[in-house]
């Protein structure tokens, strides 16, 4: 620990608890103010709206063709007037211009009215399959962890078994047998799902046992509720950062998933019987098998993999921010060099720097339901004011050090505000 | 040993589902394999009642045979290395897999290797200069994690121009162990290497990085520092404590990286597994994609029980429960 005292004695002590204290349990939703998450829903919003209102703003139908002026026709070497052949021609696709934003295909169709088009499928095949992956390990992991014993055992057997089998070339083969299957996206979405809810299912599982002997369960159970009422009402809701965390990490990898097997020619094409839905693995797939690489025709191949990227991006940015949330010591931004200069702490090391004072406090913050459990709690900290950290989960906003408070910003801001000292 | 023999029941279990699903798909899906390959004799003439039951017999369609004598056969056949035969290569599926197999374990081993050594080195410093301009490598690494393997591949592919040469270029050294053909082999295996080594770095730099933080703050690595140690010692303690949940979460890291390799190996033509699935999925093949499907099953459930055995090793705890 590397503080220098001198400069904290500098620091206007912080003021004690007042009688005064706003307790709101009710958490609200203010705007999170962590460039991580700010980017990340950013990100994820202009998809979202682009994925709604995609096939209104888009220019063309993706499937419109016009040989005649969306393609550039290039004269066959050897043919044509002076060489004894009929002229022939090849199609060159167009490099982008006013009338076509992102240019065209060698299809002579209009790309910028594809990706629009293609945003939709895949953003719906991934959250779909998310969605199912996600209700499916909430089952399993949830079930397993609390029921414990033989069920536990049969349950978890299931999920290390689904989570051994590779994904992708499982759902080559399903895809491939069913051919009619790649067009249907709900199918998709479920074969999707099936193949990677298990490594959710397992973290569930693990945070639910951990859960399961907390006194406010122990007091639920002792007081007769249900079974249902304990896991849906006491565990459920402490497992919610996980299951976002999990949700957008699932939904990364279900839009990889389909992507990779549209690439691969499996989730039917548009101009198949029946028809498949654009979606940008397909863009990539047609850009590819047609040479758009090694032809130089980067806007036919490039905008479709950007846009995975930078919605992949997006979810893995906000699923930091619910990380950080769920473990506190994880936030870089914490106490950055600028802000520790600003609050006159001389910052030599980094280690030792993130004061969270429980560590069994840490891996989640319960947020306990019993409102006689707040109560206790708040009599607690009456009592004694200075174990505020005990009893504050890890929240970055309250580690109660006053120098840290000061400093540090609030960055996940819908935690109770009571659990941060008296407010100021 | 207890530990170690209960994951190797799960993997047995989870090699059984798979063969099993490979062995149920082709049966209850309508428009079979046999249906495929009987249009695609009467192409050539008339295949008559005698030449479907031949493709029946070929393919382990028997359908005068009941479905549990065709599991039993089936799995007879596996246990002979009998994975069936391929139409379009016109050559036992088990050696052709055979011959892919190399050239697939090959830069999945050397790739995988590399990524996981830099990746976590790159973690455990991010995590130690936190606070510092390293964070801006964060979100770089978060966007590399993001992109598909085989975009990355196509942007290599456009950088650096080398593509769809291999098949070709490697034929004309002789086959064998001489400079030119081992030269030509690693000079054409560098950019899918590579790109399968970039996309797999960033992920295991991630899962080090957030483990390395949670590990700093560990009693142990403050009283190491307290202690005075060097720098590089604490570094190193809490490094290797970190690296456990790492290698613990491996199956994970593992499926991702096959199947993003097996992406890799098609935008590079490079002759692994993975193209000729390619291959033999636009040609219909179904027992080719069978067969190779049940070796990269086989294959990952292997490098999960390597990394099993390697956390044994290495976990004390592991150890003395096994």
């Amino acid at each position: 620990m590397t503080i220098n005292s001198t400069s904290l004695a500098g620091i206007p002590p912080v003021a004690g608890p007042t009688a005064e204290l706003v307790v709101r349990p009710t958490r609200v939703l203010r705007l999170p103010r962590s460039p991580k998450v700010i980017a990340g829903l950013v990100i994820l919003g202009v998809f979202g709206v682009l994925a709604i209102i995609g096939r209104w703003i888009a220019p063309y139908s993706p499937n419109a063709t016009d040989q005649q002026n969306w393609v550039r026709h290039v004269l066959v070497p050897g043919t044509g007037p002076g060489t004894g052949f009929p002229a022939s021609y090849y199609p060159l696709p167009l490099p982008p211009s006013a009338a076509h934003w992102l240019g065209t295909t060698v299809f002579a169709q209009d790309v910028s009215s594809q990706l629009l088009a293609a945003t939709q499928a895949t953003m719906f095949v991934g959250l779909l399959a998310a969605a199912i992956a996600t209700v499916l390990s909430v089952l399993f992991g949830v079930t397993a962890g609390y029921l414990g014993g033989g069920t536990d055992e049969g349950l978890s057997l299931v999920a290390n078994v689904f989570l051994a089998i590779p994904g992708l070339p499982l759902l080559i083969v399903l895809a491939d047998y069913m051919p009619s299957a790649g067009s249907s996206v709900l199918l998709v979405a479920a074969i999707i799902a099936v193949t990677t809810w298990a490594y959710t299912s397992r973290t569930l599982r693990a945070q639910t046992l951990s859960l399961r002997n907390r006194d406010f369960v122990e007091a639920a159970r002792v007081s007769g509720e249900s079974r249902v009422r304990i896991i849906l009402v006491e565990v459920l809701p402490n497992l919610i950062p996980i299951v976002a965390a999990s949700f957008l990490f699932t939904a990364l990898s279900a839009m990889g998933a389909y992507v990779a097997i549209a690439f691969l020619g499996l989730a039917g094409s548009p101009t198949s019987s029946p028809p498949g839905l654009w979606n940008w693995g397909e863009m990539l797939r047609e850009g590819f098998a047609n040479n758009a690489v090694r032809g130089g025709w980067w806007w036919w191949w490039a905008p479709p993999g950007i846009c995975i990227a930078l919605l992949g991006t997006g979810l893995a940015l906000l699923n930091f921010g619910i990380d950080e949330f769920i473990n506190p010591r994880l936030r870089a931004a914490g106490l950055s060099r600028r802000t520790a200069k600003k609050a006159g702490i001389s910052l030599r090391s980094t280690l030792g720097m993130t004061p969270v004072a429980h560590r069994r406090a840490v891996a989640i913050m319960p947020q306990v339901t019993a409102a006689s459990a707040w109560t206790t709690a708040m009599a607690t900290r009456r009592s004694t004011p200075s174990s505020t950290v005990t009893w504050c989960f890890g929240a970055a906003r309250c580690w109660g050090w006053p120098a840290r408070a000061a400093a540090a910003k609030p960055h996940w801001p819908w935690l109770p505000s009571a659990c941060c000292g008296p407010r100021r | 040993m207890r530990a170690l023999a209960r994951r190797v029941g799960v993997y047995i279990l989870a090699a059984w589902v798979a063969l099993t699903v490979s062995f149920l798909l082709p049966r209850v899906v309508p428009g079979n394999p046999v249906a495929g390959a009987v249009a695609r004799a009467s192409q050539s003439g008339n295949c008559n009642s005698a030449c479907v039951t031949a493709i029946q017999e070929q393919l382990g369609f028997n359908v005068h045979t009941s479905l549990w004598e065709q599991y039993l056969q089936y799995w007879g056949n596996l246990g002979h290395g009998n994975l069936g035969q391929s139409w379009s290569e016109n050559a036992p599926v088990s050696s052709l897999i055979v011959s892919y197999l190399p050239w697939t374990l090959g830069l999945l081993v050397v790739a995988t290797a590399v990524a996981f050594v830099a990746g976590t080195a790159i973690g455990v410093l991010m995590a130690w200069r936190r606070g510092s301009w390293v964070d801006w490598v964060l979100p770089a690494a978060t966007f590399l994690s993001a992109l598909p393997y085989f975009f990355l591949a196509l942007v290599l592919v456009l950088i650096f121009g080398k593509t769809g040469t291999m098949l070709y270029d490697i034929y004309g050294a002789t086959a064998g162990l001489n400079l030119p053909y081992v030269a030509s082999i690693i000079s054409h295996a560098i950019l899918p290497a590579a790109t399968v080594v970039i996309a797999a770095a960033a992920g295991f730099m991630l899962a080090m990085r957030n483990q390395m933080i949670s590990t700093m703050d560990e009693d142990f690595v403050l009283v190491a520092q307290a202690k005075g140690l060097p720098a590089r010692r604490v570094i190193w303690y809490a490094a290797r404590n970190a690296l456990l949940p790492v290698i613990a979460n491996f199956t994970v890291a593992i499926s991702l990286v096959v199947a993003g390799q097996i992406l890799v190996e098609i935008v590079f033509n490079y002759p692994g597994i993975g193209f000729h699935l390619y291959d033999a999925l636009g040609k219909l093949d179904y027992s080719l994609v069978q067969g190779i499907f049940v070796v990269i099953t086989l294959v990952v459930l292997a490098a999960n029980l390597l990394a099993d055995v390697v956390y044994v090793l290495i976990d004390p705890r592991a150890r003395q429960m096994a």
